[in-house]
């Protein structure tokens, strides 16, 4: 399988810039969700056997931080802010509009791969509430009209190139 | 030698072993559920508390895991403790319900399930006291299991919950397991464990089945000795 092969050399190479130390696996696994986009299960594996750390401690990594999936993920990532303060500004409006917009719940990425939905607990931009940050991109102060402005134009930037 | 008093009794304990040795070294019974001989400890049962008293200050710890200290004063039997120990007693009751141990204990402290706990349903009668996982590590050296997730969803198995190709069989995990979560079933030249089926080896004298193929092959690549005199059992040895 070429899919396969590409996940192992790939990560191969990640394990190699991070001089396979086994200090190193959180880098390490950051890099391959970089890469991939999520945790592919060869990549858990390769890195493993790489690193010379069991499976099962990588596993125990990879499943314990939630900024790691071991799902695929869409190409956008939207990460609601569940924090307090944007908990009292209305983040839980805001997620059930993106909920309805997308037609996806947390945790879930949408049938066409484009939008993955998530929520998180503090973005540490309080101020700002409620914050949605969609994959490096922060919105400050979102409302429901401006939902609809966000995804539109990332939907326009998608059909243009 | 330090000098300590636990419960109102002088006792000696040798440097560098922990308070529980000495305590129950004294007579004195102290409930444990995850300090077993074959591996490291952890204090991750919290059955073991005991107060202790430096100067005028006295605090709760885990007797498995505090070291022996010249002078120590030790209650293992104050208002304190046995606060603390039918919290954590009432908390694992609701995690499993269905475990015969717990339950025993409990009855045995006088402990009866607490309504404001919800029971857990799917939990099993794993505790989490990881005891199984630093076995696989520290004593049969394969790191086949470990603890996934975390919080609530907290579980201990394969990765990926999946066979384990790392995993050789040997049932260490059921064996110090103090709840019998883990399960595994003999029968015949078959075992299965962790969801994977074994093959048995015969004992090449007696023809009885003792050891899982792959344990015998690990062995024997890791000692150097060969498969043809591991495959007799020890009664034959």
């Amino acid at each position: 399988m070429k899919k396969t092969g590409n996940y192992s050399a790939k990560t191969r190479e990640i394990v190699k810039k991070h001089g396979g130390e086994k200090s190193a696996l959180i880098a390490v696994l950051q890099d391959i969700q970089e890469a991939f986009n999520y945790l592919p299960k060869q990549a858990l594996k390769t890195a493993a056997s790489a690193m010379n750390l069991p499976l099962s401690r990588v596993y125990e990594v990879a499943t314990f931080y939630t900024a790691f999936s071991l799902k695929p993920r869409g190409e956008h990532v939207v990460k609601i802010c569940m924090g307090t303060a944007c908990h009292v500004r209305g983040a839980s409006s805001i997620q059930d509009k993106f909920e309805r917009t997308l037609g996806i719940k947390p945790g879930e990425t949408s049938a066409d791969g484009k939008f993955s939905l998530e929520t998180v607990n503090c973005v540490g931009a309080c101020a700002l509430g409620p914050v949605v940050v969609i994959n490096t991109e922060y919105h400050g102060q979102v409302t429901m009209a401006k939902v609809d402005k966000i995804v539109g134009k990332i939907n326009k930037e998608g059909a243009q190139s | 030698m330090v000098n300590m008093i636990i419960d109102g009794k002088n006792v000696a304990a040798t440097e560098g072993t922990m308070l529980l040795e000495a305590i129950r070294g004294a007579g004195i019974s102290v409930p444990t559920l995850c300090a077993h001989e074959s591996v490291s400890r952890s204090g991750a049962c919290r059955l073991c508390v005991v107060e202790i008293k430096k100067g005028n200050r006295t605090r709760i710890v885990t007797s498995c895991l505090y070291g022996v200290e010249e002078g120590l004063v030790v209650n293992t039997k104050s208002d304190r403790v046995q606060n603390v120990r039918r919290l954590v007693m009432e908390l694992l009751l609701a995690r499993c319900p269905e475990s015969g141990l717990l339950q025993k204990m409990a009855q045995e402290m006088g402990i009866a399930p607490q309504l404001r706990f919800a029971l857990d349903t799917d939990k099993g009668t794993c505790i989490l006291c990881r005891s199984c996982v630093r076995v696989c590590e520290e004593v049969v050296g394969v790191s086949a299991i470990g603890l996934f997730a975390r919080g609530s969803h907290k579980t201990v198995g394969t990765p990926f919950m999946e066979q384990s190709e790392a995993c050789i069989g040997c049932g260490a995990c059921a064996y110090v397991c103090p709840t019998d979560h883990i399960v595994m079933t003999s029968t015949g030249d078959k075992r299965k464990i962790w969801g994977r089926t074994f093959k048995m080896q015969a004992c090449s004298k007696c023809g009885k089945f003792f050891a899982p193929v792959d344990q015998l092959k690990f062995i024997s690549k890791k000692t150097g000795t060969s498969f043809e005199e591991l495959s007799v059992c020890t009664e034959c040895r």
